[in-house]
């Protein structure tokens, strides 16, 4: 089952030719990892996916993007869009507000909750999330005062709150040390059972610990995109074997 | 070479705070002797000013510049801020570019040329539709509104630029909109910025003399209504000293030395609503 289609994507920055013919399916419930080198592409991928691209002046994109087999352009708003699809970024963001602020932030947007609801809610993301033990006696302080990995567990638990149905990261770890890492990859793998991710990421041991499938992107070329193992131990193209095994990137 | 760079630095840090020190010396010595003399209470809450008597009660004054002030923050604020937010995130580029120099612009005019356009202009038209002299608290509210724009304006935009652009986006991505993003994200994090902008614009409005002397009247009574005329600290000091000799003169002074205080309260009460919760 696809979750997203994507069909002959081409994006352009200013006459920079940023993406060429891109296409591939997202299934459902698995987690996909984009990896390549710097500047190919993968993080515009995603911002062609939540439409943010829209925001960057001079930029033109053709081709289609389906969700649920619906085309992105015809979902009657943005909002509505980036609410189905959430996305975490490298930098861990909070918003500056607490961290229950933090939480309820992207629901209440949409409807008042009671203060049950809102207490569920926190609760349940956060748990997602795995951050709940660690927070859970100050979820009235300032998110900005927790560590860089509880921060982006935190924007983690954020979008969950929003219910997503499909979840982007876009270089969830690079800046976090391995114990916070891991634990971010635990909590991928935890929401996979009932999210769609895509994950971008420069750490290609990354993609291979997490990924179902791996799709691999050079200068804004899709050059291959297979399950995890195949293309970590028998690619078929020799850029991605040189990729993978570090010969360049 | 060092050594005597820093010291140079060191003179030229300390000798701004000892103008000020010297200043305030000099009003405090010139205008405190009258304030006891005739009773701090009485002068702070004496309805009379009559030199002439000996009777130097500036209460009306004091009424008189908190309401102009008052004013002039109630109008121009929110049009200040509301300008700030258009111009920093709905605008396009080229209209920013035109408007913020414009505005700018406002705070090149002289405020003799203010206090003569409020005379000529708006006097008459709130005479005519509203009552009362023309020369009033109303009419100076509005012209002092216009006169602080330019600051509450031009500071906004930068605190609201500062804000990180990573907020933004990471609102949007939750499914807020442009104008959510603005309302619950952004002005909330650049709101100490924002009020120093007000603050900067509150010390304008109080201080400001030439326009205010120009259109509020004058009238040494307490106001009862927006339509009346009344008389500023500011103005008291202005139009007196031309004349004032002994007593008079150090009521003067006075004057000067409850303004000092007025400023530095308003200027200590922002900043307490300005600090920052996170």
């Amino acid at each position: 089952m696809k979750k997203i289609e994507i069909k002959n994507l081409n994006v352009s920055f200013d006459g920079f030719h940023a993406l060429r013919n891109v296409s591939f399916d997202i299934p459902r419930n698995e987690i996909l990892s984009i990896i390549g080198p710097a500047n190919s592409g993968k993080s515009t991928i995603l911002f062609c996916i939540n439409r943010m691209i829209e925001r960057i002046p001079n930029v033109k994109v053709e081709g289609d993007i389906l969700l649920d087999d619906r085309n992105i352009h015809t979902i009657k708003d943005v909002e509505e869009l980036r609410r189905r699809i959430g996305i975490v970024y490298a930098t861990p963001i909070p918003l500056p507000m607490t961290i229950k602020e933090n939480i309820l932030f992207g629901p209440k947007l949409k409807k008042r909750l009671t203060a049950a609801k809102a207490g569920e809610l926190v609760e349940n993301s956060l748990k997602a999330a795995v951050l709940w033990d660690e927070v859970k006696e100050r979820l009235d302080s300032s998110a900005l005062r927790l560590s860089g990995g509880q921060q982006q567990r935190l924007c983690i638990a954020r979008t969950l709150a929003v219910k997503p149905e499909v979840i982007m990261f876009d270089e969830p770890c690079s800046g976090l040390d391995p114990i916070s890492t891991a634990k971010v990859e635990e909590a991928m793998k935890e929401l996979k059972k009932d999210h769609t991710i895509v994950l971008v990421t420069n750490n290609t041991k990354q993609a291979a610990r997490v990924g179902d499938r791996t799709a691999f992107l050079l200068m804004g070329e899709l050059i291959e995109i297979d399950s995890t193992d195949k293309i970590f131990t028998a690619p078929s193209k020799q850029k991605t074997e040189e990729y993978v095994t570090g010969k360049f990137g | 070479m060092d050594k005597i760079i820093s010291k140079l630095l060191f003179l030229a840090a300390t000798s701004s705070t000892a103008i000020l020190a010297l200043i305030a010396l000099f009003i405090f010595k010139e205008g405190v002797p009258i304030m006891a003399k005739s009773g701090l209470a009485h002068f702070l809450f004496g309805n009379e000013w009559r030199p002439l008597q000996g009777m130097f009660g500036i209460f009306p004054f004091i009424v008189g510049s908190l309401w102009i002030t008052a004013g002039a923050l109630i109008l121009g604020v929110p049009l200040g801020v509301c300008c700030a937010v258009y111009l920093a995130e709905f605008s396009p580029k080229k209209w920013a570019n035109i408007l913020k120099p414009a505005i700018e612009l406002l705070a090149g005019i002289p405020s003799v040329v203010y206090g003569f356009m409020g005379v000529m202009w708006l006097a008459p038209i709130i005479r005519t539709h509203l009552g009362g002299p023309g020369l009033s608290i109303l009419a100076a509210s509005c012209v002092l509104a216009i006169m602080i724009l330019p600051t509450i304006v031009g500071v906004s935009i930068d605190a609201i630029n500062a804000v990180p652009k990573s907020y933004k986006e990471g609102s949007l991505a939750l499914g807020a909109t442009e104008w959510q993003t603005v309302w619950r994200v952004i002005l909330p994090a650049a709101r100490s910025g924002i009020l120093a902008g007000v603050i900067l614009g509150m010390g304008r409005a109080v201080g400001e003399t030439m326009a205010v002397i120009m259109i509020s009247g004058n009238a040494t009574i307490i106001p009862n209504n927006m339509l009346d005329s009344v008389r500023t600290l500011t103005a008291n000091i202005a139009i007196e000293m031309g004349y004032a000799i002994g007593d008079h003169r150090q009521a003067l002074f006075a004057t000067g030395v409850v303004l000092f205080f007025f400023i530095m309260g308003l200027n200590m009460i922002a900043l307490k609503f300005s600090r920052r919760k996170f």
